[in-house]
């Protein structure tokens, strides 16, 4: 054991040694021990180096709210967590981490020199320096930023771990299982319902777990605790929660807990899902969160050995580790009285208690007088000294607002500080309860609840075991009042901003925000260059936006600035707090929707086969769908342009099932579809289909597709494949809330029917012998037919229409007897060498026929006539939705852009889509742009490239010249109609 | 997360389940060729935003499917009560009583 270990003091296991690693040495620890419990055992303070100064830095806290000790914590390639605090990673044989934000070492790191170029790096650096110019940007600062910037090093492989989450129900939910947690749970468990205890802790117990020496009921503090927690895990409504942090607290009493299962378990120890992340409703919250101590702002308050009055008292008490062999205290608050003396009590030598405060309390001077400790109040400390830990501390007198040169320098090996304590609020301003500042303990502290929450104990600003305990019990409905000899005086605002000093305040570093280097001249550089409000100094100087959040930071921050703002502080305000409450991982908040959960994937029944095919798929909205069949090494220019040619000279086979499918049933079925639709529908025969058009009401292409009137009262509707459910929730919104009196029915069927296109010259010949009933002639079954029949003995709903040009059928037949047909008719159809085409041919084929795909070639802003398509609107209809915004004198005006096909100069050039259009090539840069690409194809049946544009009064520029800028050419193309092939529509009836 | 109380299924139930629908009560004109164009751009773009109390359409989409309205505080972001489409809206007293 070193000399730092204290073997009758603290809960860890002298008889369990642990071996670990830290930057690739091997040490001993205990079991029970955390990392950083564990370095200070073995006399290791300096840890890391700061983000941006590197200055050496140590362990600060023995918490969460530790701001310097970040580490990367090794679990292998995959499993490196960086920026882990220390003090919460609990050690295990074999454990691993590694110090960060160094180059080449710890102990030597060459940026350490941003250090000495402190002046050059004042508040508001980056937003001061990288202005200009501007091209830098790119090229020059922002890798150089990033290269030096952030701290821990990322895994380099994907994250090989599991995680889990679920929904949870109880009454009581108890956050924090300290004194006044535990005794919140205990009368809630008497009380009945369901009560979930949590605590980011691996022990439950809190500040009792360092306070050995406190009695409760008669009771040693950590007797009572052991009972307490044995009779809390024995009730059966009672569910504890170790390692578990509520992160965030949102609307209606709903809170995230964020568990951490095997991060504390060796490696081959660890098994199912590593963090599993809780979503809980609890009738009522009550938060027994704590409160975290504050630093003391003075030059050199970051060397490390510096840490917090509490902290060493954690270490002793809890860990049995003395943080040094001679330790200074410089505090304005008495708590740190108490850690002196538990330091004392241990044979620690004190080498001096500094009290900026003029006047304490006799007890304490009494008590320290008892332990022969040396105590200077109405001092300061006005400076550290120690290259990798302190080694010495000077200390000056204060005489009113004059503080004495003379200052006298006392060595120590450790000083530990005290500026108070912050209630730790966090959770109850997540559920927007208001907060209220308290100047005796200089602190916000709750006020009132927004959801049905109450504070208890410090978070509370009631400090005291006892009554912390006391306003537990009471706030779960118990009446337990607990005999706790809690004698020490909890008093002291701390309300320092920053300890006096006779030194140039511009020369210091007095660091207030540690994880992010902000030093108190920061803040007030910040004030003197303008800035007012408290968000903006924050943004500014970065201080409290590390990854602490400002735990130990912000209120000396908030102090400094309502200082150097010659205002009160409740006047000056407080940022906002924001979940989660420490960082938690991508891997706890995804839960079980990783990797191929991450997104649904929908499939059509016949995917398969395309898959068995080769199929190259792509997403469209969350289908994914085949995109092309490539053969023997075809890229998919050359698939598309087979593919294409096939359909057009015999027969093609699409898999158009994602198409959305509404069926609308009623007697007022057509009267519906009329105001939903611009196309009249009254007259539509039974048996026949019509294109549908749907605006919204702002007069703007909403979505397009086939009707088919299947009977008086019942029409098959079909929508774009990734419009189904937005269509289908307009169309519910104007029958449910503008028509109640209409008597209609809309149920989605797009999964219930599989949907096969056939297209091509050949498509008649190769269903007509499947097809049971129906005459297929065009006489009879003409384009835009559509039939209730059998296809190869299955129940189908039979469509004559074509999106290629071609002579089209669609078949839909009962989702489950897609593939079986498919496979049917592909086998058929080898004596007319049919083809499997996927949605890049049937988006050139459409091209060439210049059908719209909404949402391609219009984005939202593209009325009927902008689209050339007046001819979809029925002229006599009264009303319709959008109709009245057809009219609107910004629809009716010229200079809209208007749909137009572009035929390029040179055959070859295909466009890209989404560039601009000018009118003429040389123009000054920025140019006039009139327009831009929205389709654009190679067409293998005309040999040559086509495109589709939006174009500013593109329909009376028929035949003029316009240019596409490029930035290695300017491609000349000339405006078109928008169909491209077969103009008169003759292919639809080929036999 | 809120829970919200879908007037139709009569539970309370996660704000998953449902989806905004904007501001409520505002009818779609009888005639729209008689408003003029400003008469029809206030219809359609034109929305009261308040502070405080608003009136707001909900629909229950992973649930009953149905369309309902709400008063919700838009600073608290508390739903005061819901109520069916077709029903009056709620008189300020009603609300306060409510709120109470």
């Amino acid at each position: 054991m070193s000399q730092y270990r204290r073997t009758k003091k603290g809960r860890v296991d002298s008889r369990q040694q642990i071996s670990f690693s830290f930057d690739g040495k091997t040490y001993q620890g205990l079991k029970g021990d955390t990392l950083a419990s564990a370095l200070l055992a073995n006399g290791v303070h300096l840890v890391g180096r700061s983000f941006k100064y590197h200055r050496p830095r140590g362990i600060m806290a023995a918490g969460s709210d530790e701001a310097n000790a970040l580490v990367a914590f090794d679990r292998g390639e995959a499993r490196v967590t960086p920026n882990m605090r220390a003090t919460t990673l609990e050690l295990y044989d074999g454990f691993k981490a590694q110090s960060q934000n160094n180059w080449p070492s710890l102990n030597f790191d060459v940026t350490a020199i941003n250090d000495r170029l402190s002046a050059f790096f004042p508040a508001g650096f980056y937003n001061k320096t990288f202005m200009w110019p501007k091209s830098f940007w790119d090229k020059v600062y922002e890798p150089a930023i990033r290269a030096t910037a952030g701290l821990g090093p990322a895994p380099k492989a994907a994250d090989p771990d599991k995680y889990d989450a679920n929904y949870t129900h109880c009454e009581t939910l108890i956050v924090g299982a300290g004194p006044a947690g535990i005794a919140a749970a205990r009368a809630a468990a008497k009380k009945g319902g369901r009560v979930i205890l949590v605590d980011e802790q691996g022990e439950l117990g809190g500040s009792l777990l360092s306070a050995p020496d406190q009695k409760i009921d008669g009771q040693p503090a950590w007797d009572w605790l052991a009972e307490s927690l044995a009779e809390l895990d024995a009730a059966e409504n009672v569910t504890l929660m170790p390692r578990t942090t509520a992160i965030g607290y949102y609307h209606d009493n709903f809170l995230g807990l964020a568990e951490r299962l095997t991060d504390h378990l060796p490696e081959d120890a660890a098994e199912g899902p590593r963090e599993r992340l809780h979503r809980v409703w609890a009738q009522e919250v009550i938060l027994a969160t704590g409160a975290i101590e504050r630093p003391l702002v003075f030059a050199g308050n970051d060397r490390p050995g510096v840490m917090l009055a509490s902290a060493a008292q954690t270490f002793l008490n809890r860990y049995g580790v003395a943080v040094g062999e001679k330790i200074a205290v410089v505090t304005g608050h008495d708590s740190a009285y108490k850690a002196a003396f538990d330091l004392s009590d241990a044979d620690i030598e004190i080498a001096v208690i500094v009290d900026c405060r003029a006047q304490v309390d006799q007890k304490l001077i009494a008590e320290a007088e008892k332990r022969g400790i040396s105590l200077r109040t109405g001092h300061t400390v006005t400076a550290t000294k120690g290259r990798h830990r302190v080694k010495s501390i000077t200390i000056n007198k204060v005489n009113g607002d004059q503080v004495d040169p003379a200052g006298e320098t006392l060595e120590c090996d450790a000083l530990i500080m005290s500026g108070g304590w912050t209630p730790s609020v966090h959770l109850w301003s997540h559920s927007k309860g208001s907060l209220q500042w308290r100047d005796d303990i200089a602190a916000y502290v709750p006020d009132k609840p927004n959801e049905n929450a109450i504070c208890v104990g410090a978070c509370n600003g009631d400090f005291g075991i006892g009554a912390a305990m006391a306003a537990g019990a009471k706030a779960a409905g118990g009446d337990h009042t607990f005999d706790v000899d809690d004698t020490w005086p909890w008093t002291g605002a701390g309300t320092l901003e920053i300890l006096p000093t006779h030194r140039d305040e511009s020369r210091i570093k007095a660091f207030v925000d540690f994880q992010n280097d902000v030093t108190a001249k920061d803040i007030r550089l910040a004030v003197r260059e303008g800035f007012k409000s408290i968000e903006h100094i924050k943004r500014y100087t970065t201080t409290g936006m590390a990854t602490d959040q400002g735990k130990t930071s912000n209120l000396n921050g908030l102090q400094i600035a309502a200082s150097a703002l010659g205002r009160p502080v409740p006047q000056v305000g407080l940022t906002t707090f924001r979940p989660p409450y420490t960082p938690t991982t991508y891997g706890a908040l995804a839960g079980n929707n990783g990797g191929a959960a991450f997104d649904v994937v929908r499939k059509t029944s016949i995917d398969g086969w395309a898959e068995e095919h080769g199929a190259v798929f792509e997403p469209v909205g969350l289908w994914r769908r085949a995109r092309y069949f490539p053969r023997d090494g075809e890229d998919m220019h050359q698939a598309v342009a087979r593919e294409g040619k096939a359909t057009r000279d015999s027969l093609g086979i699409f898999d158009a099932s994602t198409l959305g499918k509404i069926e609308v049933v009623g007697p007022d079925a057509a009267e519906f579809l009329n105001r939903m639709y611009t196309n009249p529908w009254t007259k539509l025969g039974v048996g026949r289909c019509r294109y549908g058009l749907m605006l919204g009401e702002d007069g703007y292409i909403m979505d397009d597709g086939v009707i088919g009137r299947l009977a008086d009262d019942r029409f098959h509707v079909t929508t774009t494949t990734g419009g189904a459910p937005r269509v289908l929730a307009h169309m519910e919104d104007y029958l449910q809330t503008e028509w109640p009196d209409l008597d209609v029915w809309l149920t989605s069927i797009t999964e219930q029917w599989a949907v096969i296109a056939l297209n091509g010259p050949n498509a008649r010949k190769l269903i007509e012998p499947f097809v049971e009933g129906v005459d297929l002639s065009s006489d009879a079954f003409p384009h835009m037919a559509v039939r209730e029949c059998k296809v190869c003995g299955i129940d189908a709903r039979l469509f004559r229409v074509s999106f290629s040009g071609e002579l089209g059928f669609e078949i839909n037949v009962p989702a489950h007897y897609g593939r079986a047909l498919w496979e049917t008719l592909y086998a058929a159809g080898q004596q007319y060498d049919i083809t499997p085409y996927g949605t890049e041919v049937m988006h050139v084929l459409r091209a060439e026929k210049g059908f719209i795909i909404v949402g391609q070639d219009t984005d939202g802003t593209v009325t009927p006539y902008d689209a050339g398509m007046s001819w979809a609107i029925g002229k006599k209809k009264k009303d319709f939705v959008g109709k009245r915004s057809l009219a609107r004198p910004d629809i009716v005006a010229e200079g809209r852009k208007q749909l137009v096909g572009l035929m390029t100069k040179n055959p070859k050039t295909v466009l890209e889509e989404g560039a601009q259009i000018v009118m003429t090539p040389n123009q000054s840069i920025p140019m006039e742009m009139v327009g831009h690409v929205t389709s654009s194809y190679w067409s293998e049946t005309l040999g040559h490239s086509i495109a589709l544009a939006l174009v500013a009064d593109g329909h009376d520029l028929k035949g003029q010249t316009i240019y596409v800028p490029m930035p290695d050419e300017m491609i000349e193309a000339e405006i078109v109609d928008t169909i491209f092939y077969d103009k008169q529509g003759e292919q639809l009836n080929v036999f | 997360m809120m829970l919200i109380e879908c007037p139709v299924c009569k539970e309370k139930r996660p704000e998953l389940e449902f989806r905004y629908a904007g501001e409520a009560h505002i009818a779609r004109p009888e005639d729209p060729d008689a408003l003029s164009d400003q008469e029809w751009a206030k219809y359609l773009f034109i929305r009261s935003n308040p502070r405080g109390t608003h009136f707001e359409r909900w629909v229950h989409a992973h649930g009953c499917a149905k369309f309902f309205n709400a008063v919700r505080d838009t600073v608290t972001d508390k739903f005061v009560m819901t109520y069916k489409c077709g029903e009056a809206r709620p008189s300020p007293e009603q609300i306060a009583e409510r709120q109470s």
